[in-house]
C-alpha cells in the first residue's frame, strides 16, 4: 500500500462527498473539474518510474479538457442559461452524504470480491472507480437540473478514468484521443441542449421535461 | 474501398455545412447514399482485405449490418429530398396551435451523412476502443436530427436521448476496459481478434463483468428493456426519416457491437452465461413493449415500441444459439426494411394530418390511397403475417425454441406476438379505414411519388424474403451466424 | 514514578487558560487591534474566584453542583490524556471510551445545572448542546476507534505513543481523515466558529455561552477554566496526531506539544478571524461530514 496514490484515490471520493453536499452549481462545476485534474494526474503518481511521452502528452489533454474546457463549456451554459444558480435536489444533502457513504461501503465490497488478474499498485483502485460511477448515477437521478445531469455524466466518466487511468491499459493514444474528443463533443452538444431548453422552458429543471410519456389522460381538445 | 465507405459520407457530410445551395447539397446526398450501396455490393461480392492491422475487418457479420445501413440509408436518401423540400417552410402542430422552426437544412443533412459514416465505422471497426467511439459518435451526431423540428417536446427528447445514451454508452467504455483487464497482467489488446485467439486463458469473472457492461451499455442503445425509455420518445419526436434510419439502422449498429462482446466470451467458453442474459433481457423487452402497445395513443411511438419488441426478439434468438441465431441475422434484415419502410408511411400520414394522436387520424386509406395501402402491408409485414419475410425469421426462431425443448420459452414468445398483433391491430386498422375527419383541411391528400416508392421498395423486398432468400443473402446469413453461435 | 505523565497534568493546569490568550492575540492581530494581554484569562480567573456568588431561589444543589462535577470530570480526565507523546499518568486498555465518557459526564450536568435555572434561554441552549453531542460524540469515538484499530492499542496513551512519522507513511489519508474529524468536533465541543461564536451577545445564537448565563463569581471562574481544559485536551488529542515528531526525551517532548498546541491557539484564531458562523440548521451537517469522514476512515482501515 503506497500512501500518496491511495490519498489521490481518498481526495477523489472526498471530491464526491464535497459535490453532493453543495448547493451551488458553479461550485459543483468547479469541485467536478478539480476531481477531473486529481484523476487526469493518476498515472503520474502510478506509474512515476515508467512515464513516457505519449503518456505525458495524453495526461496533458486530459487535464486541459477536464480541468479547464469543461468547466468552461459548463460555466457558459450557466451563464446563457441565466436560472437559478441552487441544485435544488430531490434528496437533501445530507441524506445524499450518507448514501454516498454506502455507496462507498459497496463498492469496498464489489471490489473485494473481483479481484484484479494483474498486479495493481493500490487495491482500492476498483472500489473507488465503482463508487465514482455509481454516485454519478446517484447525482442524475437525484438532482433536477440539466446542467448537474451533465456533471453526474462527467463523474461518471471520471470513475471510468480512474480504472482506465491507474491501469494503465495499453490502448494506442490515437484511440484514448478519440475517446476523449468524444466525451468533449458529447459535453459540448449537451451545453448547447441545455442553452436550448432554458430557452424553451425558462429553466433547466429537468422534472419538467415530463411532457412525453404513455398513456397520458386524454387531454382537452381545444378546437376554435 | 473501406476507407471510401467511411470518407465519402463523412467528407459529404462536412461539405454539406458549406454548401449554400439546398438543390446541390440534395442531390449530393442522393449521390453519396448511392455510392455507398454500390460499395456495399461491391464489399458483400468480393470481400476486401483487412485494413490497419487488423483493426478493420468487413467479416460477413459487418456486411450484412452494413448491407441494412446502406439499404435503408438509400432509401432514407430518397424520402429524405422529398420531404426536405416539402418541410422547409414553418411548420403548425395540430395539437397545439403554434408555429414553430425546423433546423436549417445544411445542418441536417450534414449530421445525416456523418451518421452514415460513424454507423459504417461501428460495423468494420474490430477494436473495441475505436467501436466504442464510433457509437458514441452516432448519438452525437443523430441527437441534432431529431431536434430537427425546434419543438419543446423534440428538445426533451433529444436531451432524453443524448443523456441516457451517453451515459450507457459510458458504461460500456467501462466494459471496455474490464475487457482489457481479462487477459492477465501481460498484455492488453483491445482487438477482437486477440481476444479471440487467447479466448481460454481470459480471466472468466472479469469477462462476465465486461460483458454485463458491454450489454447494459449497448443495450442502452439498442433499446433492450429496462434500458429503452429514451427510444419511444426520439423515435416519436424525431422526424420520420430520422426515426427510420434510427429504428432501422442505428439500433443494429449496437446490436453489432453487442455481438462483438459476445464473440469474445464465445472464445472464453462463456456463451452459456451470455445466453441467458440474451434471452433474459429479450423476453423482458416482449413483455414491455406488448405492455406499452396496448393502449398507445401516438402511433409513432407504436412504431418505437414495436422496434422494442423486434429487438427483443433478435436478443432471444441469439440467446436461444443454434438454428435460431440464423433466424435473428434473417430477423434483423426483415425487421428494419419493414419498420423503416412504416415509418416513412407514418411520416406521411403525420405531414397530412398534422397529428400523432391514433384517434385523430382516420380513413387514411381514402385521403392517402397508396399510404394507406402501404401502412396496411407494413402492419401484416411487421406482425409477421404468412406471406413476408418477417414471419418466416420468427418461426425460425421459434422453431429452433422448440426443437431445443424450451417449450416455455415458445409459448411465452408465441402468446406475446399475438397479444402484440391484436394491439397493433386496433391501432393500425382504425387509422386506415372509416371516413377522413371533418376538420381536415383537404380531404384529398396529394402523394408525391418519392414518399411512397421507398416504402413500395423495401415492402416489396420483405415480401420476395418471405417468399425466397436469395442463395448469396442466405450464404451471407449462415457465415454471419456461425460467428456468433456458441458451438464448439 | 511516571515524570512525564506528571508533567502533561502541570501542563495542562497551568497552560491552557493561555491558549485562549492566544486565540485573543491572534484575532486582535487579524482584525489590527492591539488586543487584550495574553495573559488576560489568568487576571479574570483570579477576579472571580475572589468574588461570591448569587443564587436564584428556584435552582436546587444542581446548579451549585454542575460547575464542580464539570471540572472534576476534566480533571480526570487530564490524568489519562497524554500530551503529545509523554503518556498519561494513568493508562489502562480501554480509558479510550472512559475519556468519552467523561465529556459526556461534563455536558450531562452542564445541561442538568442549564436546564435547573428553569430560564427559556438556557434551555434552549441545552437542547442544541445535547443535539449536536448526537453528532459529535460518534464521530469522535468512531475516529479513536480507527486509530486504536491502526495502532492495535486501546489505550490513549499507547495510540498517541505509536503515532509516529512511520504510521503517516504507511496510512496517511485514514489519518488525514480521523485528523478531519477531531479537528471539527475540537472546534464543535469548545464551541468555536464555525459551530458557535464564543464572543457573540445575542442569546438566540448562543449555544454554549447562554447555558452558563446564569452563573457567576466562582462557579463562573470554574466554568471558565474547566472549557479552557476541555480545549487542551481535546486539542491534544489533535496535537498528538498531526505533530508526530518524537524526540525520545520527555522534556524535549513536552516543549515540542507546547509549541504544537500554541499553533494550534493561532490556527484557532485565525479561523475564527476569516469565517463566518455556519447558521445553526447547518451545524448538524457539518458534524454529520465529521461522523462520515471518520466512518469512511474506518471504511478505509479495515483493508
Amino acid at each position: 500500500m503506497s500512501s500518496g496514490i491511495d490519498s489521490v484515490l481518498m481526495g477523489i471520493i472526498l471530491m464526491n462527498l464535497w459535490l453532493v453536499a453543495t448547493s451551488r452549481i458553479s461550485a459543483c462545476i468547479k469541485i467536478v473539474a478539480f476531481q477531473g485534474i486529481l484523476v487526469a494526474f493518476l498515472p503520474f503518481v502510478a506509474h512515476a518510474s515508467s512515464v513516457t511521452v505519449e503518456t505525458s502528452l495524453f495526461v496533458l489533454a486530459t487535464v486541459a479538457l477536464k480541468g479547464f474546457i469543461f468547466p468552461w463549456l459548463l460555466f457558459r451554459a450557466l451563464r446563457e442559461a441565466n436560472v437559478r444558480r441552487e441544485v435544488e435536489p430531490f434528496i437533501g444533502y445530507p441524506v445524499s452524504m450518507v448514501f454516498c457513504v454506502f455507496i462507498f461501503l459497496i463498492s469496498m465490497w464489489l471490489g473485494a470480491r473481483l479481484p484484479m488478474p494483474r498486479p495493481v499498485f493500490s487495491a482500492l483502485v476498483v472500489p473507488v472507480s465503482f463508487a465514482t460511477i455509481l454516485i454519478g448515477f446517484f447525482i442524475i437521478i437525484s438532482r433536477t437540473k440539466a446542467l448537474t445531469q451533465v456533471l453526474g455524466y462527467l463523474v461518471i466518466e471520471n470513475g471510468i478514468y480512474v480504472f482506465g487511468m491507474a491501469l494503465l491499459v495499453e490502448q494506442p493514444v490515437l484511440v484514448e484521443l478519440a475517446i476523449l474528443l468524444d466525451v468533449f463533443v458529447a459535453v459540448f452538444v449537451m451545453g448547447i441542449a441545455i442553452f436550448h431548453i432554458s430557452r424553451e422552458f425558462d429553466h433547466i429543471d429537468t422534472h419538467h421535461l415530463s411532457q412525453l410519456r404513455d398513456w397520458t389522460a386524454p387531454k382537452e381538445e381545444v378546437r376554435p | 474501398m473501406m476507407f471510401g465507405l467511411f470518407f465519402v459520407p463523412l467528407v459529404a457530410g462536412l461539405l454539406s455545412f458549406i454548401i449554400p445551395w439546398d438543390r446541390l447539397r440534395r442531390t449530393m446526398l442522393m449521390i453519396v447514399a448511392g455510392s455507398h450501396l454500390a460499395m456495399t455490393a461491391c464489399c458483400w461480392i468480393v470481400a476486401p482485405p483487412t485494413a490497419l492491422n487488423g483493426w478493420f475487418v468487413l467479416d460477413p457479420l459487418g456486411v450484412l449490418f452494413l448491407g441494412i445501413i446502406s439499404v435503408l440509408f438509400f432509401a432514407a436518401a430518397i424520402y429524405g429530398v422529398q420531404y426536405l423540400a416539402k418541410e422547409k417552410h414553418h411548420r403548425q402542430g395540430r395539437d397545439e396551435q403554434f408555429l414553430f422552426n425546423n433546423a436549417p437544412e445544411a445542418v441536417f443533412t450534414g449530421c445525416l451523412l456523418i451518421f452514415l459514416a460513424a454507423m459504417t465505422l461501428v460495423v468494420m471497426s474490430q477494436n473495441f476502443g475505436v467501436l466504442w467511439v464510433a457509437m458514441e459518435a452516432t448519438t452525437l451526431v443523430s441527437a441534432p436530427l431529431i431536434y430537427f423540428h425546434r419543438h419543446h417536446r423534440s428538445l426533451e427528447a433529444t436531451w432524453k436521448y443524448l443523456l441516457i445514451c451517453s451515459v450507457g454508452i459510458a458504461l460500456a467504455l467501462l466494459g471496455n476496459l474490464f475487457l482489457a483487464v481479462t487477459q492477465g497482467p501481460e498484455q492488453s489488446s483491445l482487438l477482437l481478434a486477440d481476444l479471440i485467439k487467447n479466448g481460454p486463458l481470459l480471466n472468466i469473472p472479469w469477462l462476465k463483468a465486461a460483458f454485463i457492461f458491454l450489454f447494459v451499455g449497448y443495450g442502452t442503445k439498442m433499446g433492450l428493456a429496462p434500458m429503452h425509455t429514451w427510444l419511444p420518445d426520439a423515435h416519436s419526436e424525431a422526424p420520420s426519416v430520422v426515426s427510420a434510419l434510427l429504428s432501422g439502422a442505428l439500433l443494429n449498429c449496437a446490436f453489432v457491437s453487442v455481438l462483438r462482446g459476445y464473440q469474445a466470451c464465445i472464445a472464453a467458453g462463456i456463451g452459456d452465461f451470455c445466453q441467458d442474459i440474451f434471452i433474459l433481457f429479450g423476453i423482458l423487452s416482449l413483455f414491455f413493449a406488448t405492455i406499452f402497445i396496448f393502449g398507445q395513443t401516438d402511433y409513432k411511438r407504436m412504431l418505437a415500441y414495436s422496434s422494442i419488441e423486434h429487438m427483443g426478439i433478435l436478443s432471444l434468438g441469439v440467446g436461444l444459439s443454434g438454428a435460431a441465431v440464423y433466424g435473428a441475422m434473417f430477423h434483423a434484415v426483415n425487421h428494419s426494411l419493414t419498420k423503416a419502410g412504416l415509418f416513412f408511411i407514418a411520416g406521411n400520414i403525420l405531414s397530412h394530418f398534422r397529428t400523432k394522436e391514433v384517434k385523430d387520424v382516420r380513413g387514411v386509406l381514402r385521403v392517402l390511397p397508396r399510404s394507406g395501402v402501404l401502412w396496411m402491408a407494413g402492419f401484416f409485414a411487421i406482425t409477421g403475417t404468412p406471406p413476408f419475410g418477417v414471419f418466416l425469421s420468427k418461426f425460425m426462431i421459434l422453431r429452433a425454441a422448440l426443437d431445443q425443448g424450451r417449450v416455455g420459452l415458445a409459448v411465452i414468445f408465441l402468446a406475446v406476438l399475438c397479444a402484440i398483433f391484436i394491439g397493433a391491430a386496433r391501432i393500425f386498422l382504425p387509422m386506415a379505414q372509416g371516413a377522413a375527419p371533418e376538420d381536415l383541411k383537404n380531404p384529398a391528400g396529394k402523394e408525391p411519388g418519392f414518399s411512397v416508392l421507398p416504402t413500395m421498395i423495401l415492402l416489396a423486398l420483405v415480401l420476395v424474403l418471405g417468399l425466397y432468400i436469395p442463395g448469396g443473402l442466405s450464404d451471407l446469413l449462415s457465415a454471419a451466424a456461425r460467428m456468433i453461435t456458441d458451438v464448439p | 514514578m511516571n515524570v512525564s505523565g506528571y508533567l502533561n497534568i502541570f501542563l495542562a493546569l497551568v497552560f491552557s487558560p493561555f491558549l485562549f490568550g492566544v486565540i485573543n492575540r491572534t484575532k486582535a492581530f487579524f482584525a489590527g487591534r492591539h488586543g487584550q494581554p495574553i495573559f488576560q484569562l489568568y487576571f479574570d480567573l483570579g477576579k472571580l474566584l475572589r468574588k461570591g456568588a448569587v443564587y436564584s431561589r428556584t435552582t436546587t444543589w444542581i446548579f451549585r453542583g454542575g460547575p464542580i462535577i464539570g471540572l472534576a470530570a476534566l480533571l480526570m480526565a487530564t490524568a489519562i490524556v497524554p500530551g503529545g507523546k509523554n503518556g498519561a499518568v494513568i493508562a489502562f486498555s480501554g480509558d479510550v471510551i472512559l475519556f468519552i465518557y467523561l465529556l459526556g459526564l461534563v455536558r450531562f450536568f452542564a445541561v442538568l445545572a442549564a436546564l435547573d435555572t428553569g430560564s427559556s434561554f438556557e434551555g434552549m441552549g441545552a437542547s442544541r448542546e445535547v443535539q449536536f453531542a448526537l453528532f459529535a460524540e460518534p464521530a469522535i469515538f468512531l475516529a479513536l476507534a480507527v486509530l486504536a484499530r491502526r495502532t492495535g492499542q486501546i489505550s490513549l496513551s499507547g495510540i498517541y505513543a505509536d503515532l509516529t512519522f512511520e504510521t503517516w507513511q504507511i496510512a496517511a489519508p485514514v489519518l488525514a481523515l480521523v485528523a478531519g474529524t477531531i479537528l471539527i468536533v475540537f472546534l464543535a465541543e469548545n464551541a468555536r466558529i464555525p459551530v458557535d461564536d464564543p464572543n457573540t451577545h445575542l442569546e438566540l445564537t448562543m449555544i454554549h455561552e447562554v447555558m452558563v448565563l446564569d452563573h457567576g463569581g466562582v462557579d463562573l471562574g470554574i466554568i471558565l477554566y474547566a472549557s479552557a481544559l476541555k480545549f487542551w485536551l481535546l486539542g491534544s488529542l489533535f496535537i498528538g496526531l498531526v505533530v508526530p515528531l518524537r524526540t525520545g526525551n520527555a522534556g524535549l517532548d513536552a516543549v515540542v506539544f507546547l509549541a504544537g498546541m500554541t499553533v494550534l491557539g493561532i490556527i484557532v484564531g485565525a479561523v475564527e478571524s476569516v469565517m463566518a458562523r455556519v447558521r445553526l440548521l447547518k451545524v448538524p451537517n457539518l458534524l454529520l461530514v465529521a461522523l462520515l469522514l471518520s466512518v469512511l476512515a474506518l471504511i478505509f482501515g479495515m483493508r
